[in-house]
C-alpha cells in the first residue's frame, strides 16, 4: 500500500493524535509523524471512515496542529530478524545501540501476530539444570516453560537470573544455544550488569540484547518484549535453537500499560490497571513453548519485582495465573544471609513432573521433592510454634524438624554465586538432610528408595 | 450487505445493515473475518470479532450469513480439539502450520471421512418420527456408539432410509411432512446460545464418581449437578479439573481451556490417548472433546467458547449419555464479557464487570442437570466450573455469583498447596448440597455405614482444628492424651486418607469400594486407640507401632488387592495393639 500524508491534525492530548478526514485507516498500522522534520512512530488505535486515532510512541513534544503530518504506511509494526542479531545491543525500539553499523534483515516480521495453535504444542519435558539445588529439585525447570522470578526491591534477583543464564544447560542434547534479553525500563546500572556478565562467560556472541533503560519513554516498553521474543521466535523456531528468553522487570512493562490505559481513558480494572491486562501478559509469557516437528524451544525466564512484597498485587497474580509456576524470592532468608532466596513453599512449577524421574533426573526426584517439601513446611510449623511455647516444650520428633528446618535452609538452599551442583550432588545433600528424621517419617517417599539411599546414623 | 464504518479493537460498527438480526453471524472485512452482531442501532449494528482485527480498515464489505452462531454436531468430534467457534485445530494445524492464522474457514467436521451407519432395527419406512427421534448410529469410537437423530424442529414420516458408508454430508434418510421433504444427514446445525430443548427435568440422585476421596467421600457431586472449584493461581485448579476429566464415571468428557494455558491443552493431547479408563479400559481420549481458546488468542472467540462447549455436551446428552464437562477458567470467560462491555461503554456493575454477569453464569450452570430428552433417551450433564479470583479471595464478583448457583463448593488453598497437600481442597469450607441427598445411595449400594464414617470422620477434622489451636499456644505435650490421640487421628485423615497423589499411577484413582475401606482402617485405629489409651497406653507408643505405619502406605495397595489388605490389616491392629495393652 502507498503511504498517505495526512496535514489534518485535529486533537492532540498525552500520546493520542486525533487525525481528521482520514477514511481508510487500517487498524494497527503504523504511521510516521513528522514533527519539524524529525520522525516519530505512532500506531492507529481507532479507525472511522471520518478520522483515526493514533498512538505516538515517544513524547509528543514539539507537536503542533498546523504544521505537523502524518503518513499512514498501511502495515503493522514489522521487525526485520536475522541470525546475524546474535551478538547484538538494540535500543527499545528495535535500533542497534552497539555500533553504526546496521545488521542483515533476513525476513520482516509482525511483531504482534504470533499465536501457536494448541494443537501444534510439544509438551515440554526436558530437563534443564540450573545447577541452583532448590530449583533443580524442588521447581524444576523444563525446556520450552515460561517461569517467572517473583523478585522484591533488594533482593538480588539479577545475579540469580545471571547464574541461572551462566549455568543452564540441557542434558542429553545437543542443540545450539541462544539468549534473548529484554531489558524493560531498567536502570543503566542493571542494563550493564547484564550485558556484562554475558561478555564474561561468553554468551555475548550468542545472545540478542534489547534495552530500554528507565529514562526512554515508556511507551516503549510495550514494544521492547515483543522485538524481543519476535526475535526469540525466529532463531527458535526458523533456526532451531534453543532460546532462553530473559524479560525484566515485568513490572515496569505492566506500568507502562497502565499509563497507556489511563490515556485512552479506559476504564480502570484493580489498582488502576487495565482490565485486559491479563490477556495483554499472556499474549508475551505464551509465546513460550515448543512447536511440533520443529527443533528449538523458547523458554522464559522473566523477572518481577513485586510491589511491597505483596503476591496478590495484580502484577504477580495475573503473571502467575498465566505462567507454569514461579521462583518466589524471599525477603526473610535473603535476611538471614541466604543466597539465593528462594522459598520453594511459595514456588512451583507446574511442568516439573515431565522433566524429572528415571532417564531424566532420578527414579526418587519426586519422592525426595515431596518428601523435602512435607518436611519443611513441617518444619516452618514447628519453628513459628516453639517462638511461642519455647524450644524445651516441643516433643522429640519437633525437635527433630526444628533441626532439619534450619540445616536445609543453609546447607540446601544456600549455595554460592558460582556453585554449580549436579543434579546428584543435589539429590544426594536432599538424602543427607532427610536422614536426620527418622525413617518413618519419610511417608511420601517409596520404600524402595528409602533402602537405597536412607542414610542410618 | 453493509460496509464498516468503524474499528475498535475486538469490536467493529457496520453501517447499512438493515434488516440483520441480533446474534447474527457475520463475515467482516476482505478476509471475511468471523463476528457476530451484538448491538443494533438504527442502521447500524455492532459486532464483536471472534479474530484479531489488525489491518481492517473502513469501506470494506460486511455480510451477514443470517444464521445464529451454531456448532456442527455429528461424528467427528470425539478425540479432536477446537477452538471456541469449534474451529478444528488439529486440522488446521497440518493444513496450515504450527501458527494460528485468521480468516480460517475450515468445517468442523471432517468432509472427507465417511462413517458406517447402522439404522435402529425399530426404524422402519413410513414410521412417523417426532423431533430429534434417534435412527441409527455411527461407531464413532470403539467407546462410543453416536446416535444419529432428527435435527431439532424436523418431524414427519420416514419415506426413505439407507445404511452403509456416508460423509456427514451425504442424505442418510429423509423424512416428509405436509409434503414437504426434509433430508436427514449424519450432520445438523445447533444454535449455541440457546438451550437444546428437553422433555423436563428429573432428579436422579446418583453420584458422579471421580476416584478422588476427597470428592466422592466428603463432598460428592451429582451426576447432572454443578460444582465450582475457585482456588488461587498454583493451588491445583487445572491438575484437579484433569483428574476429573480422566476419572469421572461420565460417558463422555468436554474439556473447555477457556482463556488458560497452551501447555494445558498439549497435555491432555499427549496424556489422555496413553491413558485408559478405569471403568472401560479403553483410551480415555475416545469419550473426549476438547474446547481450546487459550490466553492468548482473540478475546471474543473465549466468550463464545463457553457456549461452543455446552452446545456439544447437549448434543451427546440428547444421545441418552451422561457428561462431565469441565471449563477452565470461567473467570477468564468472564473477563472477555467484561472487555467486550467496556468497549461497548456500557455503565459497568461491580470492579467493571457488566451487570450481567450474574445472569451469564446462572445461565451456564442452568444447563447442567439430569433430563428426560425429547426423544425419551435420559442423559445428564454435570458441569465443573474453574474459578480464578484475584489473589485467592473469593469475595469477588465472579467467585460470588458462581457460589450463588452452584451445589458443591470444593474450596482450593494456598496454604495446603504450599505444604503440597494435593488435592488442596480445605476440608472445613468446602461443602457439597449433594452430600445429604447422596446417603442413601452410598448406605445402599457401598456399606451401610459409609455415612457414619464419613460424618465422624468430618467431626474429628472439625475437633482437631479446633484443638490445633489451643496445641499452638501451649504444646502439644500439655494435652491430655485422649486429645494427643485425636490429633494423631487427624493427621491420619489428612495425610493417610486425603491428600492424593495425581501422578502415582495406582494412588490417582480410587474405586469407591476402597475409599470406604480406608476410611474404615482409620476409624477401626482410632476406636482400639481410644480404648487402649483410655487403660493407660501411651499415643505414643501406637504411633510407634507397626501397623501405623503400614496404615500411612495403604494408599499404594492397588484397587483391586485392597479387600484383602483390609481383612489383614484389621487382624494385625487387633493383635499387635492387644499387646501394646497387655505391656502395661
Amino acid at each position: 500500500m502507498i503511504e498517505r500524508e495526512y496535514k489534518t491534525i485535529k486533537e492532540v492530548y498525552g500520546p493520542l493524535v486525533v487525525v481528521d478526514k482520514i477514511n481508510d485507516a487500517q487498524y494497527n498500522e503504523i504511521v510516521r509523524i513528522n514533527v519539524n522534520g524529525e520522525e516519530r512512530l505512532g500506531q492507529v488505535i481507532d479507525t472511522t471512515s471520518d478520522f483515526a486515532v493514533v498512538e505516538i510512541f515517544g513524547d509528543n513534544t514539539g507537536l503542533d496542529i498546523e504544521s505537523s503530518s502524518v503518513s499512514f504506511t498501511g502495515e503493522p509494526l514489522l521487525f526485520g530478524v536475522s541470525e546475524d542479531m546474535l551478538g547484538r545491543i538494540f535500543n527499545g525500539r528495535g535500533e542497534p545501540i552497539d555500533a553504526k553499523v546496521d545488521y542483515l534483515v533476513r525476513e520482516k516480521r509482525d511483531i504482534n501476530q504470533t499465536i501457536i495453535n494448541p494443537a501444534a504444542r510439544a509438551m515440554p519435558n526436558d530437563f534443564i539444570e540450573t545447577g541452583i539445588s532448590t530449583i533443580d529439585a524442588l521447581i524444576t525447570l523444563v525446556r520450552g516453560q515460561k517461569l517467572p522470578i517473583f523478585a522484591a526491591s533488594g533482593l538480588r534477583y539479577n545475579d540469580l537470573a545471571a547464574q541461572i543464564t551462566r549455568q543452564a544447560k540441557v542434558l542429553h542434547k545437543d542443540i545450539e544455544f541462544a539468549v534473548v534479553f529484554a531489558g524493560i525500563g531498567i536502570t543503566h546500572d542493571d542494563a550493564q550488569f547484564f550485558i556484562d556478565s554475558f561478555r564474561k562467560t561468553g554468551a555475548l556472541s550468542r545472545a540478542v540484547a534489547f534495552i530500554n533503560t528507565a529514562d526512554d519513554p515508556s511507551i516503549e516498553r510495550i514494544l521492547t518484549p515483543r522485538l524481543a521474543l519476535t526475535t526469540a521466535e525466529y532463531l527458535a523456531f526458523d533456526h532451531g535453537m534453543d532460546v532462553l528468553v530473559i524479560m525484566t522487570d515485568m513490572t515496569n512493562y505492566c506500568e507502562a500499560l497502565r499509563e497507556l490505559s489511563s490515556a485512552r481513558d479506559e476504564v480502570p480494572g484493580r489498582r488502576g490497571y487495565p482490565g485486559y491486562m491479563y490477556t495483554d501478559l499472556a499474549t508475551l509469557y505464551e509465546r513460550a513453548g515448543l512447536i511440533k516437528g520443529k527443533n528449538g524451544s523458547i523458554t522464559q525466564l522473566d523477572i518481577l519485582t513485586m510491589p511491597n512484597d505483596d503476591i496478590t498485587h495484580p502484577i504477580p497474580d495475573l503473571t502467575g495465573y498465566i505462567t507454569e509456576g514461579q521462583i518466589y524470592m524471599s525477603r526473610d532468608l535473603a535476611n538471614k544471609g541466604i543466597y539465593p532466596p528462594i522459598n520453594p513453599l511459595l514456588s512451583l512449577s507446574r511442568l516439573m513432573n515431565n522433566g524429572i524421574g528415571e532417564g531424566k533426573t532420578r527414579a526418587d526426584h519426586r519422592g525426595v521433592a515431596d518428601q523435602l517439601f512435607g518436611s519443611y513446611a513441617r518444619s516452618i510449623d514447628v519453628r513459628n510454634m516453639s517462638t511461642i511455647i519455647g524450644q524445651d516444650a516441643l516433643s522429640d520428633i519437633d525437635k527433630k524438624y526444628l533441626a532439619f528446618g534450619d540445616a536445609f535452609e543453609k546447607r540446601f538452599i544456600n549455595q554460592g554465586l558460582y556453585e554449580d551442583r549436579s543434579i546428584e550432588e543435589t539429590l544426594s545433600i536432599g538424602w543427607d538432610l532427610l536422614s536426620m528424621l527418622p525413617e518413618t517419617e519419610l511417608i511420601r517417599i517409596k520404600t524402595e528408595f528409602i533402602k537405597k539411599y536412607y542414610k542410618k546414623s | 450487505m453493509g460496509y464498516i464504518y468503524r474499528i475498535s479493537g475486538p469490536l467493529v460498527i457496520a453501517e447499512d445493515m438493515r434488516g440483520s438480526k441480533m446474534y447474527d453471524v457475520v463475515r467482516v472485512g476482505d478476509e471475511g473475518l468471523i463476528g457476530e452482531i451484538i448491538r443494533l442501532n438504527g442502521s447500524r449494528a455492532t459486532i464483536q470479532v471472534y479474530e484479531d482485527t489488525t489491518g481492517l480498515k473502513p469501506k470494506e464489505p460486511v455480510r451477514s450469513t443470517n444464521k445464529p452462531l451454531s456448532i456442527e454436531a455429528g461424528p467427528g468430534m470425539l478425540t479432536h480439539i477446537f477452538d471456541g467457534l469449534q474451529r478444528p485445530l488439529d486440522h488446521i494445524f497440518e493444513l496450515l502450520g504450527p501458527f494460528i492464522k485468521r480468516g480460517v474457514e475450515e468445517p468442523a467436521l471432517d468432509r472427507k471421512k465417511e462413517w458406517e451407519f447402522i439404522k435402529l432395527d425399530s426404524i422402519k419406512k413410513k414410521d412417523k418420527l417426532s423431533e430429534m427421534q434417534i435412527i441409527g448410529y455411527v461407531q464413532e469410537t470403539p467407546l462410543i456408539k453416536h446416535y444419529i437423530m432428527l435435527p431439532p424442529g424436523v418431524r414427519g414420516t420416514l419415506t426413505e432410509i439407507n445404511e452403509g458408508k456416508f460423509t456427514v454430508e451425504d442424505t442418510i434418510a429423509v423424512v416428509e411432512s405436509n409434503g414437504k421433504k426434509e433430508e436427514i444427514k449424519l450432520m445438523h446445525y445447533r444454535p449455541v446460545r440457546k438451550q437444546s430443548p428437553y422433555k423436563e427435568r428429573v432428579k436422579v440422585l446418583e453420584p458422579m464418581l471421580t476416584g478422588q476421596r476427597v470428592i466422592d467421600t466428603f463432598f460428592p457431586i451429582l451426576k447432572g449437578g454443578t460444582a465450582a472449584i475457585p482456588g488461587p493461581f498454583g493451588s491445583g485448579k487445572t491438575v484437579t479439573q484433569h483428574q476429573l476429566a480422566k476419572f469421572s464415571d461420565a460417558n463422555i468428557v468436554v474439556y473447555i481451556g477457556c482463556g488458560e494455558r497452551g501447555n494445558e491443552m498439549t497435555e491432555v493431547l499427549t496424556e489422555f490417548p496413553e491413558l485408559t479408563d478405569p471403568h472401560t479400559g479403553r483410551p480415555l481420549l475416545e469419550r473426549t472433546v476438547m474446547i481450546a481458546n487459550t490466553s492468548n488468542m482473540p478475546v471474543a472467540a473465549r466468550e463464545a467458547s463457553i457456549y461452543t462447549g455446552v452446545a456439544i455436551a447437549e448434543y451427546f446428552r440428547d444421545m441418552g449419555y451422561s457428561i462431565a464437562l469441565m471449563a477452565d477458567s470461567t473467570s477468564r470467560w468472564a473477563e472477555a464479557m467484561r472487555e467486550i462491555s467496556a468497549r461497548l461503554e456500557e455503565m459497568p456493575g461491580e470492579e467493571g464487570y457488566p451487570a450481567y454477569l450474574p445472569k451469564r453464569l446462572a445461565e451456564f450452570y442452568e444447563r447442567a442437570g439430569r433430563f428426560v430428552n425429547l426423544n425419551n433417551t435420559s442423559g445428564s450433564i454435570s458441569i465443573i466450573g474453574a474459578v480464578s479470583p484475584p489473589g485467592g479471595d473469593i469475595s469477588e464478583p465472579v467467585s460470588q455469583a458462581t457460589l450463588r448457583v452452584v451445589k458443591a463448593y470444593w474450596g482450593l488453598d494456598a496454604s495446603l498447596a504450599n505444604a503440597r497437600h494435593f488435592p488442596a481442597i480445605n476440608w472445613l469450607t468446602s461443602y457439597s448440597l449433594y452430600a445429604a441427598d447422596l446417603r442413601e445411595w452410598f448406605n445402599t449400594n457401598v456399606a451401610e455405614d459409609f455415612s457414619v464414617n464419613r460424618d465422624a470422620a468430618l467431626e474429628i477434622l472439625q475437633k482437631e482444628k479446633e484443638l490445633k489451636d489451643i496445641a499452638q499456644l501451649v504444646g502439644v505435650d500439655a494435652l491430655p492424651e485422649d486429645q494427643k490421640l485425636l490429633l494423631e487421628i487427624g493427621k491420619m485423615i489428612r495425610e493417610d486418607f486425603l491428600r492424593q497423589n495425581a501422578f502415582d499411577p495406582i494412588d490417582q484413582y480410587s474405586t469407591i469400594k476402597k475409599q470406604y475401606l480406608m476410611l474404615k482402617i482409620i476409624m477401626a485405629f482410632y476406636k482400639l486407640a481410644r480404648d487402649a489409651v483410655s487403660s493407660g497406653v501411651s499415643v505414643d507408643s501406637l504411633v510407634k507401632s507397626n501397623v501405623r505405619a503400614e496404615i500411612s502406605r495403604m494408599k499404594e495397595v492397588k484397587n483391586e488387592d485392597f479387600e484383602s489388605f483390609y481383612n489383614s490389616i484389621i487382624e494385625k491392629m487387633n493383635n499387635e495393639i492387644a499387646s501394646i495393652k497387655a505391656k502395661i
